[in-house]
């Protein structure tokens, strides 16, 4: 059941997204999160939708990867549809039966939010596919840098990270370790009344609990043996490299937010 | 209980584009009371078939008999119930799986998840704690405050306490110390003759293959290649070679020992008693050592 999640996860591929530093695709992502605000109009929405689609078909990630992205949220989006679909009251009445009215207006909003909806989802899940998560901690460690100033712990959060990042699958393989064999001895997690599925769960936490603290203290003394002392005077490994096709696409998106600012209206 | 598996194919991540085939076309009968081992490399796909034999994972493709009741793929989880009573499986380093406040508690949740009373339960928990080497003041301890490997011997005892009728071991000794090991191999030889059990090891260890095994079955790649006694199997070391796989030692010196002085033995020995009896049978004519 755990092995069904596909969100959120890096496929590797050759391509010119792949290749890109994570920091500017973090960048690029973060600016155009705030850029999808911008549009209000069919024309604004539709370069969005088309410019992203066109990312899509760059990065050569199969689609359908990213309708599963859409999936986990296709309830928020059909209630924010429905909502404004009835309770739009602007525009000319479009179809009138009953109490339930719809106006013109109410199916304009209704598509444009889950536009927007979908161009944010579709963006996201680009950059946590196409980049590998330790390459996306590095670009947000170098990122974070400047907040080093105001003594945010940069460092730290960033080692948190890559390690919180690092044993995701190895702690869903344990889940599913436990969860079969708690299994073998006759836990049912599956089916039965809310209760007794919320109590078939104390089985499963608790040694997870468990070797996830021994996970830890194991992991802390390697460290340790290895001469790790915190941030301070560490070399890196992994050099994050700005090349031209990074530079090409934060011009790319100047771009389209100079065309979008121009014809919203 | 017989268990038959017939042309079982299984795929993890079936239909997702991170496919992967781990088993195929495996056809394989395990008679009632047989003790079979199952070897074969890291990623041949031993663990995927262990995890069938109970339902736990179910194939995508073929049938799988347990006792009456067939396995195939699609089945309900409510039905699959009653056979992982009958099946019980000691996971890789299951001291992971325990949980409860005392020891005793955490032997008693398996039988009563399968409606055992409380007081059965406990009486069960008292003989299989002795059973499996532990003093009775473990039963209030609590699990956490254990050894490693008192922890496996709990752990096993939980597993045991559902009176399975086949038990099924995936490296039941690996990281224990070798007095360890072999006291618990004993100790599951010895349930599995006395409660006439079918017990099917997954291991490494070629001298637990040899020494326990009535029936040996060698996995490559998903596929089943091999089957037959330990000493067919041992007879033929340079295709086990070739497999990627070790012999046991014994079996290893004997063809060394054969090759080195150009003689048969008359019969692979597998452990060494019986070579030492075969070796004072060797007059070693005309061989300069």
């Amino acid at each position: 059941m755990m092995e069904k999640m596909i969100f959120g996860r890096y496929v590797p591929a050759d391509s010119i997204v792949h290749r890109l530093d994570p920091r500017s695709k973090l960048i690029f992502v973060f600016a155009f999160i705030c850029i999808v605000f911008l549009a209000n109009n069919f024309v604004t929405y539709a370069i969005l939708t088309v410019f992203t689609f066109f990312l899509i078909f760059v990065s050569k990630i199969p689609l359908r990867f990213f309708i599963n992205g859409l999936k986990p949220v296709l309830w928020l989006i059909l209630f924010t549809l429905v909502l404004h679909l009835f309770f739009t009251r602007q525009g000319h009445l479009l179809f009138h039966f009953g109490f339930i009215k719809i106006y013109e207006e109410g199916v304009k909003q209704g598509i444009f939010i889950s536009l927007r909806f979908m161009n944010l989802i579709f963006v996201t899940s680009l950059l946590t596919l196409t980049t590998s998560p330790i390459s996306l901690t590095d670009g947000l460690e170098t990122l974070l840098n400047p907040l080093k100033k105001i003594k945010f712990p940069v460092h730290e959060l960033a080692l948190m990270m890559s390690i919180s990042l690092r044993f995701i699958p190895t702690l869903m393989d344990e889940t599913d370790k436990i969860m079969k064999a708690q299994m073998a001895r006759g836990v049912d997690f599956s089916s039965g009344p809310l209760k007794d599925r919320i109590k078939a769960i104390v089985p499963l936490l608790i040694p997870l609990f468990v070797s996830s603290f021994k996970r830890a203290e194991e992991l802390a003394t390697a460290m340790e043996a290895r001469g790790y002392r915190g941030g301070e005077g560490r070399t890196k490994y992994r050099l994050l490299l700005w090349h031209l096709p990074d530079t090409t696409s934060l011009i790319v998106l100047i771009f389209i937010t100079a065309i979008l600012t121009i014809l919203r209206s | 209980m017989d268990i038959t598996l017939e042309q079982v194919e299984y795929k993890y991540q079936a239909g997702t584009p991170f496919e992967r085939r781990a088993l195929h076309d495996i056809n394989l009968h395990i008679p009632q009371g047989t003790f079979l081992a199952i070897i074969g490399h890291t990623g041949s796909g031993k663990s995927t078939l262990l995890q069938h034999l109970n339902a736990l994972l179910q194939p995508t493709a073929g049938t799988i008999t347990i006792g009456d009741r067939t396995v195939t793929s699609g089945k309900k989880e409510k039905q699959l119930r009653p056979i992982r009573q009958k099946v019980g499986i000691v996971f890789q380093f299951p001291e992971h799986q325990l949980f409860e406040e005392t020891v005793e508690k955490d032997i008693c949740f398996g039988p009563m998840n399968f409606g055992v009373a409380k007081e059965d339960a406990q009486k069960r928990a008292k003989e299989l704690i002795s059973q499996v080497g532990l003093p009775e003041e473990v039963l209030e301890k609590s699990p956490f405050d254990l050894s490693g490997g008192q922890m496996r011997r709990v752990a096993i005892a939980g597993v045991l306490a559902m009176e399975p009728e086949v038990l099924v071991l995936d490296e039941p000794t690996a990281g224990l110390d070798p007095r360890g090991r072999r006291e618990i191999m004993d100790m599951f030889y010895h349930l599995h003759k006395e409660k006439g059990l079918t017990t099917i090891l997954v291991t490494h260890s070629m001298e637990d293959a040899a020494m326990y095994a009535d029936e040996i079955v060698i996995l490559q790649h998903g596929e089943l290649k091999q089957k037959g006694s330990p000493r067919e199997i041992f007879s033929a070391p340079q295709e086990l070679m070739s497999l990627g796989l070790n012999v046991p030692d014994v079996v290893r010196f004997q063809y060394l020992f054969e090759e080195k002085f150009h003689l048969k033995l008359g019969k692979t020995c597998l452990t060494i008693e019986e070579l030492t009896e075969a070796l004072k049978n060797v007059e070693l004519r005309g061989v300069r050592t």
